[in-house]
């Protein structure tokens, strides 16, 4: 309508992914109504049936792109959107589904499927910046609600999130925490792992499982070193950086070191 | 205008890819079709190699709706292959977790995905501008079901507390104190959501359901039970493969799950309800027979009023277990591998979810089935299509389709869920 004010357009995108990164926009119920009023939520097809069709401010994409079909799809949504910002770990670094790159997905597929020539899928699973140009990306499986409220502020501010790039480490200390590796021999991936979740796991006396990815800058092989000496063995190692987050590279690359 | 077809390409307000698709030919609805386009993510083949202990987390990334649903129907079909019970306290936080997911799952889907079909709106937001007081309600009793799994899980969307044996941390008592607070305002809004809900305009519409639902002793289930319907099946979780199957169905190219000797079958609130009325709390069924719903209910429009009842009921529940709760004196129980077949059968918000594990001897998962309620359901979501829509065929073509997406939001089907769907879709090419 003439007479409000411009209100951004906002979409919010799905490729292959579980849901839980855009629902966690629908989760912030102290802040949606207020989001709403400040955006136009111009398409949200988990939310609403009404679209807008045309071009977007700001595009949050979840999910890895997985098919043909949906690296062409990226492509589109990219060309439509003046800024886009893959949401949580699927679209970040191709999420759990990636563990078919470390694998033969044509064996994944007769594993699951009585008829695995059914199944179009590609080999591998793989972030949307290997696709097309993101302008930032939120990390987490799934995101915290409270970061992505400061990106999409952000974004409609005209200024970079902040959302620090250090490890899990620094945030048990500002909680105060007892670090569980030293004072309880509990592996943690803390050291290397990517601030945001606020230190959730050892505040809940378990150690990190790495599900924001990694840290700026990580040195995993030392801290692998002190896992094995916690008794990790080396298939163990190799599984505790391929999870969520598999696909990333630094990761990767550690999980590559270990295994049988 | 003897033949029309109603092609809905993204179904909207559904969790994940979906699209729909109704041939009516001669004034008759000739076939349904729910196509599922959500890409295949192969977690029963990536878990095989993976740990007995990293299935509550793996597999809860099937649904960042239902993630509860996921660890607890895998961590009972670990404990089940590695003899383990869990009892007690232990036992009460579960049901108090799933609780949590209950209320808010429930009240997702009943303020902001479903009550816009009955109020005309296209979106919750939209509604919100002329609702918002009802709205505003909705979003804080989801929140009070978000704070239930905030504080037993660390957080909302793939808890991180959950582990086979228990949990990494119990709560203290005193800090649940504050949660009871909240809740007994929820139990309040949940009751005032049955009267509001039970208040819309519901197509007279009914089918004659074979439901299926978990059956407890003494629970309105949610972990644990035998598995039951209104057809005379009573089995153990262990013996659910030789009684479901999955088939090819000749009008699409869609396996779909079936009842051996039934047919189609129905998981979920209506089924839930229908067969454990006697489980609920008094102050649900109070509230159920205010709703005019009775102890059975046939009517799929109405399921947005039985969700409202298993709100009221978690809420209830989660102050009888945090009233009664003692602290655990571990977390957890210690958990030696051992090879075995393991079986889990608990009752995600949307129905059923089966999960099978075997294991070797170090606790690496060799074999993962999973069978989730969404794909349990697709059968006969077409077939309710099939059945109503022929009855709204006077209506012009766009109220024509929302009645059909109304039809199958009934469900509040899960897509990302139901990966097996995959079978069916890819076959068209």
């Amino acid at each position: 309508m003439a007479s409000e004010k411009f209100k951004p357009r906002l979409a919010v995108w799905k490729f292959a992914s579980c849901d839980g990164c855009q629902l966690s926009l629908l989760d912030c119920e102290d802040e949606l109504l207020a989001v709403a009023d400040a955006v136009e939520i111009a398409y949200f097809p988990e939310a609403t049936r009404g679209t807008v069709k045309g071009r977007y401010d700001l595009s949050l994409v979840e999910g890895s792109i997985t098919t043909a079909h949906d690296a062409e799809r990226i492509r589109d949504v990219r060309r439509r959107s003046k800024k886009l910002v893959t949401i949580g770990a699927c679209a970040t670094a191709g999420g759990i589904q990636a563990l078919r790159n470390f694998a033969d997905v044509r064996e994944y597929a007769s594993i699951v499927y009585a008829r695995p020539d059914y199944i179009h899928t590609l080999a591998t699973s793989t972030p949307i910046a290997d696709h097309v140009h993101v302008d930032f990306e939120l990390r987490g499986c799934p995101i915290n609600k409270r970061q992505l409220v400061e990106v999409i502020t952000a974004f409609i501010a005209g200024r970079r999130p902040v959302t620090p790039p250090h490890s899990v480490c620094i945030e048990c200390k500002l909680k105060g925490n007892v670090c569980v590796m030293v004072a309880h021999g509990t592996p943690c991936l803390g050291p290397v792992t990517h601030a945001g979740c606020g230190a959730l796991c050892p505040s809940y006396d378990r150690g990190c499982y790495g599900c924001y990815g990694p840290k700026e800058t990580p040195n995993a092989p030392p801290l692998s070193r002190q896992l094995a000496e916690l008794g990790m063995d080396a298939r163990t190692l190799q599984r505790v950086y391929r999870t969520f987050n598999a696909q990333a590279e630094p990761f990767r690359a550690e999980s590559e070191r270990h295994g049988t | 205008m003897a033949r029309k077809t109603i092609k809905v390409d993204y179904l909207a307000r559904v969790e994940g890819e979906s699209g729909l698709k109704v041939v009516v030919r001669d004034g008759r609805v000739q076939s349904a079709e729910l196509s599922i386009f959500e890409p295949p993510r192969f977690f029963e083949a990536l878990l095989r190699g993976r740990a007995f202990s990293e299935a509550p987390d793996i597999t809860a990334r099937i649904c960042g709706i239902c993630p509860v649903a996921y660890q607890m129907s895998a961590v009972h079909a670990m404990e089940d292959a590695l003899g383990v019970a869990i009892g007690g306290p232990l036992r009460d936080l579960r049901r108090l977790l799933y609780c949590g997911e209950w209320i808010e799952s429930h009240t997702l889907h009943i303020y902001m995905l479903h009550a816009p079909d009955f109020l005309g709106y296209a979106s919750a937001i939209e509604m919100a501008r002329d609702h918002g007081d009802v709205m505003r309600r909705g979003l804080a009793l989801k929140k009070a079901g978000n704070e239930i799994l905030n504080l037993l899980g660390g957080r909302e969307i793939h808890p991180i507390n959950v582990r086979v044996g228990g949990f990494y941390r119990a709560p203290r008592r005193r800090e649940l104190a504050p949660l009871a607070e909240r809740l007994r305002w929820a139990r309040d809004t949940a009751l005032e959501t049955v009267r509001w809900t039970s208040g819309f305009d519901f197509p007279d519409r009914e089918r004659d359901y074979s439901f299926v639902a978990l059956r407890h002793e003494q629970e309105y289930p949610f972990n644990a039970g035998r598995i039951i319907s209104n057809r005379g099946l009573d089995i153990r979780p262990a013996e659910y493969d030789e009684h479901f199957e999955e088939t090819h169905v000749a009008r699409s190219t869609a396996l779909h799950s079936h009842l051996r000797g039934v047919g189609s079958y129905l998981v979920g609130p209506l089924a839930r309800y229908s067969l454990n009325f006697d489980r609920l709390s008094p102050l649900a069924q109070d509230a159920a027979r205010a709703a005019r719903l009775g102890p059975t209910c046939r009517n799929p429009y109405r399921s947005i009023v039985v969700r409202a009842v298993e709100v009221l009921y978690a809420c209830d529940e989660a102050l009888r277990i945090i009233d009664a709760y003692e602290e655990p004196e571990r977390p957890s129980v210690t958990i030696e591998p051992r090879a075995g077949i393991g079986f889990g059968a608990t009752e995600a918000p949307r129905g059923l979810l089966y999960h099978r594990y075997r294991l070797e001897a170090d606790g690496t998962i060799a074999e993962a089935r999973i069978v989730p309620p969404t794909s349990q359901n697709q059968p006969s979501i077409e077939e309710d299509l099939v059945s109503f829509v022929g009855g709204f065929l006077d209506l012009p073509d766009d109220k024509l389709r929302e009645r059909c997406e109304q039809t199958v939001r009934n469900y509040d089907p899960c897509i990302s869920c139901a990966a097996h769907f995959l079978r069916l879709e890819l076959d068209r090419g």
